[in-house]
């Protein structure tokens, strides 16, 4: 029996001659001809089999070492910035790491238990570049913002599914960027794009702003571009995007709704706008890139490209082999159903011929034993000219146990004097699309929304 | 100006997003008769809260809820300060 044929990241990083490259604020490293360096300290060899934790200060670190690593150790556990440090033993101990890749000082990790390796910027190295031994686990956490993260296994095939589907040359000699970090699944699919596709990538950098990030695109020659509907309404609202012309445009991470949509258009009319659904169990499910809020209904019950999409109650469920294979440690629940599908817990509805994504399963707000996801109204809010990003929540009621109530930002340069106008038009307008407990019972202009680490509207009521 | 007049306004202004054609407002109008639903009631609470910086019915300890107008002032009226 021939062994299985082992595909890993390094294998896509051939000898090109034109100069690819991964940057950040500080370092612009090579990915021409990287097989020839190594980035970890010590030879990879000893890396074999290693079940090991990726903990950089930067994702340009991290993402050298998820170079070298894959296809020669067991297991990487990418950790994310945002991590709480004391959430880390536990989360070592339910994904067995033996060893940590860090360019951080040592003294923070126990040296008995953990093989501390640290990871810097490439140099030359004498022995010869290293062969894809066995296929990695992939694993990754969750971000939701309470409790313990899951820890969710992938696969490099899996992860690199979308991207092989729609071919790997269908963004030739791209300059990728993402406003995520590459150590969530949104930002990841980009790195993993960059990577495959035989392009470079310009990363993101936590506290810079975003008129300097976006001067770093402009100067980087970033030709394509991801974020969530969160990331893009700030760019949209900051005014900063000016000279800035991407050719490809991504969503995804969030409800795409028409105003973000039409607004990116407006903003880049030469660039295609596509909007995706993935998330961190369920993979990439599709991508939609004809301007429009929601999905096609056909997209439902049929078996496109390998993923197949059916709804149950109302909420989005998922088989594919994008999907992570399974979540990780000690009573980890099963990730799929009995046929193999994950629940996503998004809710769509159809409207014609379209499905729209409606709200999260655990978002709903009950007003007097009247159902409203949060996400419905602000996308009818959100269609106000003036409006650039907007949250609803519950406000709680002696009367009707909730309420909903609206905080929006507008536009800069929105006249103080126009705020008493604007309100009565975008309560006008969510009578006109909405039943009447889901219309706002007050709307509060605000300076700004917070956004999570990983992009999305922060939902945590004040 | 006064609680009762600010009450009146929001009444006012409730009963206009909602298309409720509000009776004269007098101390004896039962809220039942105003025309407003538990949903426009709600409201008027929430926004009184934001406006006198109070909800008499969250805090009372008996949870009765008034049932005139007359009520429903002396609520916010007698609220301590």
């Amino acid at each position: 029996m021939f062994p299985r044929e082992i595909c890993a990241l390094r294998d896509y990083l051939g000898p090109e001659p034109r100069g690819r490259t991964l940057s950040d604020v500080r370092d612009k490293a090579s990915l021409t001809g990287l097989s020839s360096f190594g980035s970890l300290a010590g030879p990879v060899r000893k890396m074999s089999g290693r079940s090991v934790l990726i903990a950089t200060s930067r994702q340009l670190l991290a993402a050298l070492a998820m170079i070298e690593l894959d296809g020669v150790a067991r297991r990487m556990l990418l950790c994310p910035p945002d991590l709480e440090p004391d959430r880390l033993p536990v989360l070592l101990d339910n994904a067995e790491i033996d060893t940590i890749v860090t360019d951080r000082p040592m003294h923070g990790f126990d040296t008995r238990k953990y093989l501390v390796v640290s990871v810097g910027l490439p140099a030359e190295r004498a022995a010869a570049p290293s062969v894809s031994e066995q296929a990695t686990e992939w694993l990754m956490l969750t971000s939701g913002t309470s409790g313990l993260p899951k820890i969710v296994r992938h696969t490099f095939d899996g992860l690199a599914g979308a991207i092989i589907a729609e071919g790997a040359a269908r963004h030739p000699n791209a300059t990728w960027a993402t406003f995520y970090d590459i150590r969530r699944y949104g930002g990841l699919q980009i790195f993993l794009r960059a990577v495959i596709g035989g392009g470079s990538l310009l990363l993101s950098e936590s506290g810079e702003s975003l008129a300097e990030h976006v001067a770093r695109l402009r100067a980087g020659g970033v030709t394509h571009i991801s974020g969530t509907p969160s990331h893009w309404r700030k760019l949209l609202m900051s005014g900063a995007a000016h000279g800035f012309s991407p050719r490809y445009v991504r969503l995804s991470g969030e409800i795409a709704d028409q105003a973000v949509l039409d607004g990116l258009a407006k903003m880049f009319p030469q660039a295609s706008i596509g909007h995706a659904y993935a998330s961190t169990e369920a993979g990439v499910g599709f991508s939609v890139d004809d301007g429009r809020e929601g999905f096609p209904a056909c997209l439902i019950g049929q078996n496109r490209e390998g993923v197949e999409m059916k709804l149950v109650d109302g909420s989005l469920r998922i088989r594919s082999l994008r999907t992570a294979r399974a979540y990780v440690g000690v009573a980890a629940p099963p990730l799929v159903d009995a046929d193999g599908f994950v629940d996503t817990g998004d809710m769509v509805e159809l409207r014609s011929d379209r499905y729209h994504f409606v709200g999260r399963r655990g978002g709903i707000i009950n007003i007097g034993g009247l159902k409203v996801h949060p996400e419905e109204i602000e996308t009818t809010i959100n269609r106000h000219v003036a409006v650039r990003m907007s949250r609803a929540r519950a406000r709680k009621s002696p009367i009707t146990g909730s309420i909903v109530v609206a905080d929006i930002v507008l536009a800069d340069g929105t006249p103080a004097d126009r705020q008493e106008t604007i309100r009565s038009e975008i309560l006008a307008g969510c009578k006109a699309m909405l039943a009447a407990h889901k219309v706002p019972a007050v709307i509060r202009f605000v300076e700004r929304l917070d956004v999570t680490a990983a992009g999305k509207l922060a939902r945590a009521d004040a | 100006m006064s609680v009762r007049s600010r009450i009146f306004v929001a009444m006012q202004q409730i009963a206009k997003e909602q298309k409720v054609t509000l009776p004269p407002l007098d101390d004896e109008l039962s809220l039942h008769e105003t025309g407003f639903d538990s949903l426009a009631f709600a409201i008027l609470v929430a926004r009184l809260e934001d406006d006198l910086g109070v909800d008499p019915f969250t805090i009372s300890e008996d949870g009765t809820f008034p049932s005139t107008i007359g009520e429903f002032v002396r609520a916010y009226e007698n609220v301590p300060a």
